[in-house]
Order: structure tokens, then sequence, then C-alpha cells
């Protein structure tokens, strides 16, 4: 039987939750022999190569692209999980939600001090992906199966998250390890 | 002695004293039921509807309900535990509560209880309303933050005895209003019992930012609760 297959993806997040993965530490090593990674930023695989089973998203959507590629990554994984606040709620690009986006795009690109007046234009090229009104939890896209909180979620949390979903045991969470900052 | 009158929560047979709150008489008998609008020593207003337990079927806010004789409270009852969880998320949609930012995590009430029950995404969709902040000498009042739980409303009194929080609107709309002019006289000690008293990060002293490191914060190691469950496990043990 072939090895599970991972994919990996960040939209709007920081990469932080990526590096929490890493955070896992030596038992990375036990983590390659379980699964094979495909499109992911970890190995720069760019696109899917086979279908996926466990598909590990950070980052909410706040443009054409993240949704696209979130929907890529729903049509070709089977398990879909967001990982961190930013995936389940929109995290900190989401602060920007209770203010409408003119108004957001002004103030940072025509109104703030440390633009020159002469060159002030809000960025409109055509290959920039559009920016959406707000920014959107990843389960308001598409369908969501599983949901790791905090920011980052801690490595000890997404390593239980894994091994629980690759050996098909209930997830037991200790109270230290599942936190929202 | 006045006497005792004898109930249960969830089959275990329990005493409390004549005219005591149900939630009162479960914390002398080691048991825990959550609250968040409920502060020891405030009047309860039972306004948030977390420590809902059910009495005969039928709900009732154990914070401001008193126990009667032979009454069977359920407390940690599969239903009543949704219920209470359903009303934390709600919590979580209705506001702007982005923990990341939030000086107040690891010591939040809101928080730890969605960490109690181990939710991992709210099930409603976010509202992210817009919301203000307002800035006093001594404190700030971040609206994104507000759960109405009307703490501060209750405790916090100039030295003669005047409200400087109180309530405005009705429903959806409603928030906290404050009475500028005694919010703008208000000392560095009432700042702080102020933030105290406010379970979540809405009432923040001015300049103390994140000054608990993360690993000694309140709720990082024990779930809110933990500390009446466990005294009443030391009994059982003794």
């Amino acid at each position: 039987m072939s090895k599970p297959v991972i994919a990996t993806a960040s939209l709007a997040g920081c990469f932080g939750c990526h590096m929490s993965i890493l955070d896992i530490d030596e038992r990375i090593l036990d983590l390659i022999e379980l699964v094979e990674f495909d499109k992911s930023p970890i190995d720069d695989i760019k696109n899917f190569s086979r279908p996926v089973d466990i598909g590990l998203i950070e980052g909410g959507c706040c443009n054409s692209e993240n949704v696209e590629v979130l929907r890529a990554f729903r049509k070709n994984c089977r398990i879909l999980i967001s990982v961190g606040e930013c995936a389940i709620m929109g995290g900190l690009p989401a602060m920007r939600n209770t203010i409408p986006l003119r108004e957001c795009l002004e103030e940072a690109y025509l109104h703030s001090p440390t633009v020159a007046p002469e060159d002030a234009v809000i960025p409109h090229d055509e290959e920039l992906p559009l920016i959406l009104n707000r920014a959107y939890p990843c389960h308001e896209i598409v369908k969501v199966d599983y949901f790791l909180p905090g920011c980052p979620p801690n490595a000890d949390l997404i390593w239980e998250a894994l091994t629980a979903l690759l050996q098909g045991r209930p997830l037991k969470i200790d109270y230290p390890i599942l936190k929202y900052d | 002695m006045p006497e005792k009158i004898k109930f249960f929560i969830d089959g275990k047979e329990c005493l409390a004293e004549r005219g005591q709150t149900i939630y009162e008489a479960a914390k002398a008998n080691g048991v825990y039921i959550p609250i968040l609008c409920h502060f020891e020593g405030l009047k309860p207003v039972g306004s948030c509807r977390i420590c809902s337990v059910r009495v005969n079927g039928r709900w009732m806010a154990s914070c401001t309900q008193p126990v009667t004789e032979g009454m069977m409270v359920e407390n940690q009852t599969p239903e009543v535990e949704e219920y209470r969880k359903a009303i934390i998320e709600m919590l979580f949609v209705e506001g702007n509560h982005f923990c990341p930012t939030c000086e107040k995590s690891g010591n939040c009430e809101l928080q730890a209880l969605a960490y109690r029950y181990q939710i991992m995404v709210p099930r409603f969709p976010y509202l992210f309303p817009r919301k203000d902040v307002e800035a006093f000498p001594t404190f700030l009042l971040d609206h994104n933050r507000c759960v109405q739980c009307r703490r501060c409303v209750r405790a916090i009194e100039t030295k003669d005895g005047r409200k400087i929080f109180a309530m405005k609107n009705r429903s959806g709309q409603v928030r906290i209003n404050v009475d500028r002019k005694l919010a703008a006289k208000m000392s560095e000690e009432e700042a702080q019992k102020a933030m105290e008293i406010c379970p979540v990060g809405a009432i923040l002293k001015k300049e103390v930012g994140f000054k608990v490191p993360i690993g000694k914060r309140k709720y990082d190691f024990k779930p809110i609760g933990s500390e009446i469950e466990e005294k009443s496990e030391g009994v059982k043990n003794e």
C-alpha cells in the first residue's frame, strides 16, 4: 500500500503555521516515514501531481488567488484541514473586515504618512490578484473537514491531529496544547 | 445553625443553605457550573445564560435561581453542555475577538470557557460588526471585545456612589456607555479594578500591555473551574 499523501498551502497567512509544522522537531523524521508530501511550500512542489489524502490550509482568503488555490485544494484533497486562526476566522487580515474596502485602500496607499503624494496610487495592475471585499474564513468558501486553532497552532496539536487521522483514532487534546494565540 | 436543604446535581446529593443560589450551592459542594456575567460579590443578573442548568425540564440561570428542597439539577449532561457551548460560540461571532492580538489572551474568561469546551470553530458565521475603541486617561474601552455582561456597570462606582458605566440601546445595538467626565477622573487603581472585573479584554488599563508572559497566565495549564473541582476531589481523597 502506498503512503498517504499530504499537501499544504499558505493563503493569506504569515507562514507561522508552516513554521509550527516544522516545530514537531525530530518527529518530522517519523512523519516522512508515514506520509509523502505533494504540493507544498515545504518541498517547493508547485502543482498537484496526484490525488491527495490530507490538505493543510494556512491563512484565510483575502484575494482571488487565495480562493482559486483553496478550491483546487478542495478538489484534490480527500480531507481538508484549516490550520490556525487566519484559516478559521480570517485572523489578522480580517481586522479590516469592519472597515469598508475603499477606506482601507485609501488609508494604505493614498493617505498613509509614508506615501509620497505625487506617486500615490491604489494598485490596480491586471497581473495582481483582485482583492476581496473582506477576508473570508476558509470554511465560508469551501467545505472544511477539521479545524486546528492557534496562532500558530501548537506543534503537538498538529502532530496529534495528523497521527490520529493517519491511525484512524479519535483526537485526544491535552488542555495546554489547545490555545487561540 | 439554620437547617440545610438537600438537593441533587447530576444525581449527586448536595446540601445548600436556605436562599442560596444553585451556582453558589454547587460551588460549596465542589461542583463547577460555568459563569461569565456573574462575579462573586456582585448582585447576579443572569444575563449571559452560560450558567444555565435544567430543572424538571426547564432551563434556569443557576446564578439567580435559589435552591429548593429536593431539586434535581442537570449540569454536566450532553444537552446542557451543548447549549452552553452554543452560547460561547455566539459570543465569539457577535464581537470581533482576535485572540492573537488581545492583551487579555490567556487571562480571558470567554477564551477560557472556549478552551474548557474545546471549541475548534464556531458553528455560526462571523459577523465582523463595526465597533469603536474609546480612550480615557487611565484605561481603554474596546467595544469589539465587549460581551455586555454588565459587570463593570454593577461594580465600578465613584467614591460618592455614582455609576461610571451604564448600558445604552436595546437588543442587537446594546452597548456599554461611559460617563466621560467621571471616567476621566478614574485613578490607576480604579482602572486596575475595572480591568480585573471585565471577563474579556474590553477594559484595559493603559501602559501595562502583555505584562504576564505566556506560560504564567491564568488559564495556560488548567481549565477554568478546575480550582472548584480540585477542592471537591481533595475532600474525596481525604
